[in-house]
């Protein structure tokens, strides 16, 4: 079983750093993984992209280009990447910024206002995190436990009075 | 018998190669016995460039490296960084440090690298038979300057010793000659507080000695002096550009 | 073992690190940059040294400088500034200098790309500057391996007195994966009958020199080496199979490449067609017994990499050209996708 992620959006979004949750939720729970973000002059502003391969299987290619889950958290990444999206394949956007009208059926897209639900709760920049608790409830990737096992093994100790934010972070998403 | 004068020991008991004339040989030999009088021969290593001194790894008795040619100063410093207990000096000629090696040069004075550099400049590259190097004087006829060296379309001569002494790592920029023998002694002065500095953990000094090359120059060993005083010595003043140790002592 | 995940550029540094390397000189270039910011972290406080050199140009030359006095040293670079460390990795060749050279490989010719690539092959495996020489040259394909060859590289580098390169690319830089760091002996060869590290007034000075203006001498000394590379190419030359046996087409491809032809292969084993991969680990001294074996049953060969086909000659050599070798390749930074390599899997028929 192999679950390909691919997360897009601006740069500054945290597209890298929900990636990384994700790639550590995957360390957490003793599987195959691979992280690859894009990188160059994008960096900054740019549009920013990160693949994320889980898997019970060595990974082979890590470079997601039929995503299972797609996350987008900016208009050209939706436009550019729910066409890539395998049959079945599940998509979460941030419906503050982007328009997620599709024609497409075999996939189903989730609609969560998570800049807005970021900015009324004061956890700035926290539109990605809340993405991800929205993923785990729906697709069941990874527990509630593992995730925050994960943030407590991403965020940095100099900044660990983030941590309470990110789960409520998470919760948000998952009750959205 | 009182002995009155005998080789250091720093230097091989071995024939240099050096053509007849040629002022390297005081040099190495300035530079060795300031390695007996200091007592560090085990502790030092010497880093040879590309061009006539190449073959110094043969004459001096310290280890030695042989650097490609203009990175004698990058060597140095890999080998000053992984042991900061050892005397490391490198020996240059102009080519190899002021014009493929500019930038090595000019790095390890920005640095402040506890190294010495002993540069030769003879306004000429020797090896390879006598073309324009960074120091050639204008007008001097070289190989590769037939017809004289014109700024127009070669540049200018560079002063090593007064870039150098722009740079705030460098503990000491000293420009000395071996045309005489009041000069010689000012010259093992120099070399000696090069390594003084190199002990006290001082920062890059780089020693330039005025020295000629007969051969390429077309000059008879005599009249090769005589133009290093006529002619070099005017465009690069003798002096102390920068000591750091010297109270008011920077020119 | 605890898996840690990092970044292969990371993971270089501090399997470098581990392995007992003292000084790093570098200068920061696209994909590989990470390598040297780690380094600047955690080289001093590990003991050893961390110097940015103001070109590669220094950078290798310092390598050269703290090598020749018998420590663990290593640069690293991606493509560009490889060729510029060129002239110092001869150097190091032909003083029989240890040390080990990263090339985390963008898009060439010239400043090129940043993206991933192997356009590097040739240069790192038959040409890295002027004169007769090799290096080792280890092609890891995951980060795990990116570990593991580094500390390879520094004992092989150490045990044949040869300079040794870990030839990755920007995808294998850029990506992270768990790793685990193995227990490394800290016990480290004997230098001391060579290294110009001062003699203590106890021994002869010892000289670090590649210059031998006798013909014959540099001759003997040439063949000297190369009696160290047969003895290399006996004993270091590596290579994976996977799923060889009952393979009717063959696939070489080595590094990040091969991950994607493994996930092509997959597929294609699950629509029943009979291929397998021979990926090799080193690609200097180049796995020809490991290929030769792999292809033995084999009628077709198909070679992938990240160039316009640059290790597709190592294997038709191999191969004696006794079996058809075709080729597949993205370049310029373009990766290959597993659908296009299976496409050209399909293409090439294949006994079911």
């Amino acid at each position: 079983m192999t679950n390909e992620i691919l997360i897009a959006g601006f740069g500054g979004q945290g597209v890298l750093f929900a990636g990384k949750i994700l790639a550590y939720c995957g360390l957490m729970d003793n599987k195959e993984l691979s992280w690859l973000p894009s990188y160059g002059p994008e960096m900054r502003g740019g549009t920013c992209n990160c693949s994320v391969c889980i898997s019970d299987e060595p990974v082979g290619s890590p470079l997601v280009l039929t995503p299972d889950i797609l996350i987008a958290m900016n208009q050209p990444s939706f436009d550019k990447f729910v066409g890539t999206v395998k049959a079945g394949g599940t998509v979460f956007v941030d419906s503050t910024l982007v328009d997620c009208a599709c024609d497409r059926t075999d996939i189903k897209i989730f609609g969560i206002p998570s800049s807005q639900l970021a900015d009324e709760n004061e956890l700035k920049g926290g539109s990605n995190i809340i993405l991800l608790g929205k993923i785990i409830k729906e697709t069941g990737i990874f527990t509630l436990d593992t995730m925050k096992k994960a943030i407590e093994k991403v965020v940095p100790p100099s900044k660990a009075a983030l941590i309470a934010n990110n789960f409520r972070a998470i919760e948000l998403g998952m009750n959205s | 018998m009182a002995v009155v004068f005998e080789r250091p020991k720093a230097l091989c008991d071995v024939p240099l190669h050096y053509c007849p004339g040629c002022t390297h040989g005081i040099v190495h030999r300035l530079v060795a016995e300031v390695i007996d009088e200091m007592g560090i021969e085990g502790e030092t290593v010497g880093v040879c460039p590309v061009g006539c001194s190449v073959f110094a790894y043969d004459y001096f008795n310290c280890d030695m490296i042989e650097a490609p040619h203009g990175r004698a100063p990058a060597v140095a410093t890999g080998v000053k960084r992984s042991n900061p207990d050892k005397f490391v000096f490198t020996y240059q000629g102009d080519g190899d440090l002021a014009a493929i090696g500019t930038a090595e040069t000019v790095h390890v004075g920005a640095r402040g690298e506890n190294i010495v550099v002993i540069f030769i400049n003879n306004t000429i590259y020797g090896m390879t038979g006598g073309q324009m190097a960074p120091t050639t004087l204008i007008g001097q006829v070289t190989q590769t300057t037939p017809f004289g060296r014109d700024s127009q379309l070669a540049g200018n001569p560079i002063r090593v010793c007064e870039m150098m002494a722009t740079l705030s790592g460098t503990a000491l920029a000293q420009r000395v000659a071996v045309d005489t023998v009041p000069h010689i002694r000012e010259t093992k002065k120099a070399i000696r507080k090069a390594f003084e500095n190199q002990k006290e953990k001082r920062g890059l000094s780089i020693v330039e000695v005025l020295s000629t090359c007969p051969t390429n120059w077309g000059l008879s060993p005599i009249d090769a002096i005589k133009r290093l005083q006529d002619e070099m010595i005017p465009y690069y003043p003798l002096g102390v550009y920068k000591d750091i140790t010297a109270e008011g002592g920077n020119k | 073992m605890e898996r840690n995940l990092m970044k292969g550029n990371e993971a270089l540094a501090e399997a470098a690190i581990r392995a007992g390397c003292k000084c790093f000189f570098g200068y920061p270039i696209t994909p590989q940059t990470e390598l040297a910011a780690y380094m600047a972290k955690r080289m001093n406080k590990a003991g050893g040294v961390f110097l940015q050199a103001e070109s590669e140009i220094a950078a290798v030359n310092m390598v050269l400088g703290a090598a020749s006095t018998g420590v663990r040293a290593m640069t690293s670079s991606s493509s560009p500034g490889i060729s510029l460390k060129s002239e110092g990795i001869s150097y190091l060749a032909g003083s029989d200098v240890p040390a080990v050279i990263i090339n985390v490989e963008r898009g060439g010719p010239g400043l090129g790309g940043i993206q991933p690539s192997q356009q590097d092959y040739w240069q790192a495996t038959k040409g890295l500057g002027h004169g007769d020489f090799h290096l080792i040259v280890y092609a890891p394909a995951s980060v795990q391996e990116m570990v593991d060859m580094v500390v390879t590289a520094f004992n092989k580098a150490d045990e044949y007195r040869v300079p040794a390169m870990i030839l990755a690319d920007g995808l294998l830089g850029q990506m992270m994966e768990p790793v685990a760091f193995p227990e490394i002996s800290a016990e480290q060869p004997d230098k001391s009958s060579w290294a110009a590290n001062g003699h203590k007034n106890s021994r002869e000075h010892h000289i670090v020199n590649s210059l031998y203006i006798d013909p014959k001498t540099l001759e003997d000394k040439i063949i000297e080496r190369y009696e160290r590379y047969a003895k290399i190419k006996e004993n270091e030359a590596d290579a994976e199979l996977y799923l060889t046996d009952d393979a009717d087409i063959v696939v070489c491809a080595f590094g990040a490449t091969s991950r994607v032809v493994k996930s092509a292969i997959n597929d294609a084993r699950a629509m029943g067609i009979k291929v397998g991969m021979c990926r090799p680990k080193t690609v200097w001294p180049f796995p020809e017994k490991q290929i030769r074996e792999a292809c033995a049953n084999a009628s077709k060969v198909l070679c992938v990499e990240m160039s316009m086909g640059q290790m597709i000659d190592d294997v038709k050599l191999a191969l004696n050209c006794e079996k058809p070798v075709e080729f597949f390749g993205r370049t310029g930074g373009v990766i290959p996708t597993p659908a296009e390599v299976l496409d050209k899997i399909k293409s090439m028929g294949g006994n079911k």
